[in-house]
């Protein structure tokens, strides 16, 4: 039998870190259903489990000039319905999960799931998102983007534990997230989109646009954003054609249960046509 | 092994066992409380709803390790309130039961949204019950349900 610990308080959480291998567990809606075994027995974990949710010092939430932070074990709903949380995100909540699920799943459970269709990633890559990351010797602070390496693949060593979420206070003139699924919440995308644009004098000064479950993770890049810069929204709209040809090679989804990469890949486009054509 | 104290349909509960179980199991096999159900066993029906510190949750999704200290109401300690018995009334009365699977988790749904907003819009209604699934009604009836419940316990919630 695997064995369970469930610490009293953050230092003991990382205590346990440094000196046993262990999976982590939040909320437990991921790691449960991805550890199911049979009707009335234990859950199926192959390793021991560590759980979080139980550690008070990782559900505060707080704010300074430049960034909210999100502590780890905060639930989803609290974060929706938390005052200093930017909209893109609540209202990327709202689609993402049940009320059930968002009463008890956390956005660092999302993050270290690092599914390709994990929902909030899409958002959170549109925003710059970091982390910190705590072990029993050392804070260190990494972005969203470099952190998630692949498919269920995340930078974090075996003696560290997601602390915090941060967030980058942002102005946009409008910001959203699309999520194509077959239920409204409580489904799990067949692809999903966010778009986020500031202007000044007609001019776009800031755009970002991110596609999630097209590609191993969220597909952002900011070297095409750039290029639209400091160009007049009627100039963009011309550029339809073009800018859909930029984002072609990078959406590259896949065939499954879900969905087919035909799909994936026209919706996506017309996501991106969609945006571009509202931008004002 | 553990020891986990929590409270349970108003009772203290202390129990010497594994937190890796499921709430549901607990709850069904230790406590013979069958009102919650496997449906998906996944977090995608709400059959096994429960309210968590008066919240919907999925008891199949939640490991016993996270109800240290917590208060869990199940739909038979739920059926003990006044609340309950307006819930019931407005399902009786709109239609909103046919085989009754989804039932226990629907009113638990029900009772966790008018908790948080006890006018709800029909929109509201339907991102409240987003995460139940019911295979019989069509839903409209059960939207319907939760309107009259709103308004039949108008001032109770």
């Amino acid at each position: 039998m695997v064995e369970a610990f469930i610490p009293k308080d953050l230092d003991e959480c990382l205590r346990i870190l440094s000196e046993r291998k262990v999976r982590i567990v939040a909320g437990g809606t991921d790691m449960l259903i991805q550890n199911r075994s049979h009707t009335g027995m234990s859950i199926g974990y192959r390793n021991d489990v560590l759980y979080i949710n139980n550690l008070n010092e990782l559900k505060n939430i707080y704010e300074d000039d430049a960034f909210v932070y999100i502590g780890a074990a905060l639930s989803l709903e609290k974060i929706m319905q938390s005052d200093i949380v930017p909209k893109l995100l609540k209202d990327t909540i709202l689609e993402m999960a049940s009320p059930a699920i968002r009463h008890t799943a956390t956005l660092a459970g999302n993050i270290g799931n690092a599914s390709p269709a994990g929902d909030s990633l899409v958002s959170l890559y549109l925003m710059d998102a970091e982390l910190e990351i705590r072990s029993i010797n050392n804070t260190r602070r990494v972005f969203l983007k470099d952190f998630i390496k692949g498919v269920r693949k995340i930078a974090l060593e075996s003696d560290e534990l997601i602390t915090k979420v941060i967030i980058p206070k942002l102005v946009f003139e409008k910001a959203y997230f699309k999520k194509v699924g077959p239920r409204l919440s409580d489904a799990i995308s067949k692809l999903s989109f966010a778009g986020a644009y500031q202007t000044y004098n007609n001019r776009i000064t800031d755009i970002r646009i991110a596609f999630g479950a097209v590609n191993i993770t969220v597909v952002r890049d900011r070297v095409l954003e750039k290029k639209l810069l400091g160009k007049k929204v009627e100039e963009i709209k011309e550029m339809m054609d073009l800018i859909i040809s930029w984002y072609d090679p990078l959406i590259l989804p896949i065939d499954d249960q879900r969905s087919n990469k035909v799909y994936r890949k026209e919706v996506s486009f017309n996501l991106l046509r969609e945006f571009v054509r509202n931008l004002n | 092994m553990a020891k986990i104290k929590f409270k349970l349909n108003n009772q203290f509960v202390e129990m010497e066992t594994d937190p890796n179980r499921r709430l549901l199991d607990v709850l069904r096999d230790d406590f013979n409380l069958t009102g919650p159900k496997e449906g998906c066993g996944e977090g995608e029906c709400g059959a096994c709803a429960v309210l968590m510190n008066h919240e919907i949750v999925n008891s199949c999704c939640t490991p016993l390790a996270n109800i240290i200290e917590k208060e869990i109401i199940t739909i038979e300690g739920f059926s003990k309130t006044k609340k309950f018995e307006v819930i019931k009334d407005a399902y009786a009365k709109t239609g909103g039961v046919q085989c009754g699977f989804c039932t226990p988790g629907m009113i638990i749904a029900t009772e966790s949204l008018l908790n948080k907003n006890p006018h709800p819009t029909d929109f509201e209604i339907k991102i409240g019950l987003s995460g139940n699934l019911c295979r019989c009604t069509g839903y409209n009836l059960i939207i319907e349900a939760v309107k009259e419940a709103a308004k039949a316990g108008d001032g109770l919630w």
